[in-house]
């Protein structure tokens, strides 16, 4: 019972995490019809962004100044480095995309050097529940992932600029002749999967206080795999996906047995779901046209 | 002055030339036609207009504005909008919120109610399947959406690219009545048709179009009576 409770709160809370890098992966996908394989280094620039203001100590004016940052640079990556490649070949802009990733992590190591720099962002402290003793910084985790999912949801379905969004995923020529300028569509998704991608720097520093300039690299990996799992280009399937991957990695942390093999055995299900079901769990097919 | 003014429209793709430099003009409240056989450049020309692929040379001018350079999102704000070849509703979304989309570039709210309405009015079954995903519509019904969520945009000039393509011959002529009936409501229209002699009928003028350029223009009755047109638009 112990062991359930903490395994499944600490999966959870994790796949929380996952799943909001999933849907930064998954909405720009959907959107801009590329890989952003710069996007988990945003968690890095993210963490980075609240080591340095918390050197003034206040926890909230850094997660502030996190998610303007990370959204900013979202920004500025998708005018300088993507938008000029709209209509190239997908190969040119995956390689663009690998570049910007490793330039963000090269510029992080000039700036902040290689060792790991710790900060510790705010102890929550731990909590009893039904006997079980658990981090209350994995509730929290798991508590704001739920909201923002929940918040971005509702968003997309009930706002004009959310329903914009699905319509130029579906169709950019016929949503260009609905009046909507597809350009500023774009940006707002990169700000938004940027502001996503800086929660998801704060819930890595929660969890373990200490950063480097690869903080990123293995969740982004993971959190595409979920992306993809759950169907790339569907947002609730980036949710599902980032849940799926987040409660097996800890199940699988827990048993001694293959504990050491947790990453590869993660990837297997990415490739045995691949293979049963090619668009992911929640994907469908797409026709692209003018 | 012509709402729509096109001159010596050029369109390559990569080094095909696709429109080698076409000139026609819609006036207010009429119907224009062009006419052509499949790779004629209908759908290009109709694209190009409207802003949605580049245009090599030419201009464009749309009630007394050069629109030659403005990106169609500007144009559909201008009040110009197209119902698209093949469709294009969106899949995903409901009856409703395809026409929700529809009304996108209006600014005031407040006549959107009234819109739907009339809509619902003059399209029964858009009315009775409003909160069906659009996807599973008939295609005559995601016609009627796609030209309904047009009108919602309020356009002075509403073009549509093969409306009747792929729908039985009832369809086909509700379609011709519906184009009829939102041009007597003081919309103009310009259509692309392959269905030579529903679309002549219908035209105040019309337009032949050949591999990429105009070889006829007249008035619709004209060019139905043309010898050209007959033989190889009219089947014989
Ligand atoms: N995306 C494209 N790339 C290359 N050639 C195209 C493209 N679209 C159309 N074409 C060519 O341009 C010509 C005109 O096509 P189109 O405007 O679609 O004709 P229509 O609508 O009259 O059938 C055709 O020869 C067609 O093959
Ligand atoms: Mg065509």
């Amino acid at each position: 019972m112990e062991l359930f409770l903490s395994t499944l709160i600490n999966g959870l809370s994790l796949g929380g995490i996952y799943a909001m890098i999933a849907l930064g992966y998954t909405m720009v996908y959907g959107i801009a019809k590329m890989l952003n394989f710069a996007h988990g280094d945003i968690i890095m620039v993210g963490g980075y962004i609240i080591y340095v203001f918390m050197a003034l100590n206040n926890p909230l004016l850094a997660i502030f100044m996190a998610v303007v940052g990370c959204v900013l640079l979202g920004i500025l990556i998708e005018k300088v480095a993507y938008k000029p490649l709209r209509g190239a070949s997908p190969l040119a802009v995956l390689i663009t995309a690998i570049g910007v990733s490793y330039l963000l992590q090269s510029l992080a190591q000039i700036i902040f050097g290689s060792a790991n720099k710790m900060v510790t962002v705010y102890d929550f402290g731990s909590v009893t529940i039904l006997g079980v003793p658990m981090q209350v910084s994995a509730l929290v985790t798991l508590g704001v992932t739920v909201v923002v999912m929940a918040a971005l949801t509702l968003f997309i379905k009930y706002t004009r600029l959310g329903r914009a969004m699905i319509a130029v995923s579906e169709d950019k020529g016929a949503a260009q002749l609905m009046g909507i300028n597809v350009n500023g569509i774009i940006t707002i998704t990169f700000a938004i999967g940027s502001a996503l991608a800086a929660l998801a720097g704060l819930f890595y520093l929660l969890k373990a206080p200490s950063i480097s300039s690869t903080l990123g690299a293995m969740p982004g990996i993971k959190a595409f795999t979920a992306a993809v799992i759950g169907g790339i280009g569907s947002i609730p399937g980036a949710m599902l996906g980032g849940i799926l991957l987040g409660m097996v990695e800890c199940i699988s942390y827990k048993i001694t047995a293959i504990a050491p093999y947790t990453d590869a055995i993660e990837f297997s299900i990415l490739i045995i779901i691949l293979l049963v079901r090619p668009t992911g769990f929640l994907g469908k097919k797409r026709r692209e046209k003018v | 002055m012509a709402m729509l003014e096109v001159k010596n429209l050029e369109v390559y793709y990569g080094v095909i030339c696709a429109l080698k430099g076409i000139s026609f003009e819609v006036n207010q409240g009429e119907i224009v036609t062009l006419i052509g056989a499949n790779g004629a450049g209908k759908t290009t020309t109709m694209q190009s207009v409207v802003g949605l692929i580049p245009k090599r040379g030419g201009s464009i001018t749309f009630d007394g504005r050069d629109i030659t350079k403005t990106p169609c999102h500007k144009i559909v704000h201008l009040g110009m909008t197209q119902v698209p070849e093949g469709r294009r509703i969106f899949q995903e979304l409901t009856v409703y919120e395809n026409l929700l989309m529809g009304a996108y570039s209006i600014k005031d709210k407040s006549g959107f109610k009234n819109d739907l309405d009339a809509i619902y009015t003059r399209f029964p079954r858009l009315h009775e399947r409003k909160n069906q995903i659009a996807g599973t519509l008939s295609g005559g019904e995601q016609q009627m959406l796609a030209m309904g969520r047009a009108i919602m945009s309020h356009p002075k000039l509403l073009m549509l690219d093969e409306p009747s393509m792929g729908l039985s011959p009832l369809l086909v002529d509700q379609v011709f009545e519906i184009i009829k009936d939102i041009n007597r409501d003081g919309t103009t229209v310009l259509l692309v048709e392959q269905n030579a002699g529903k679309s002549l009928a219908i035209s105040d003028r019309a337009y032949v179009l050949e591999n990429g350029s105009i070889v006829l223009s007249g008035t619709g009755a004209e060019l139905a009576a043309s010898e050209m047109v007959k033989k190889a638009y009219l089947g014989g």
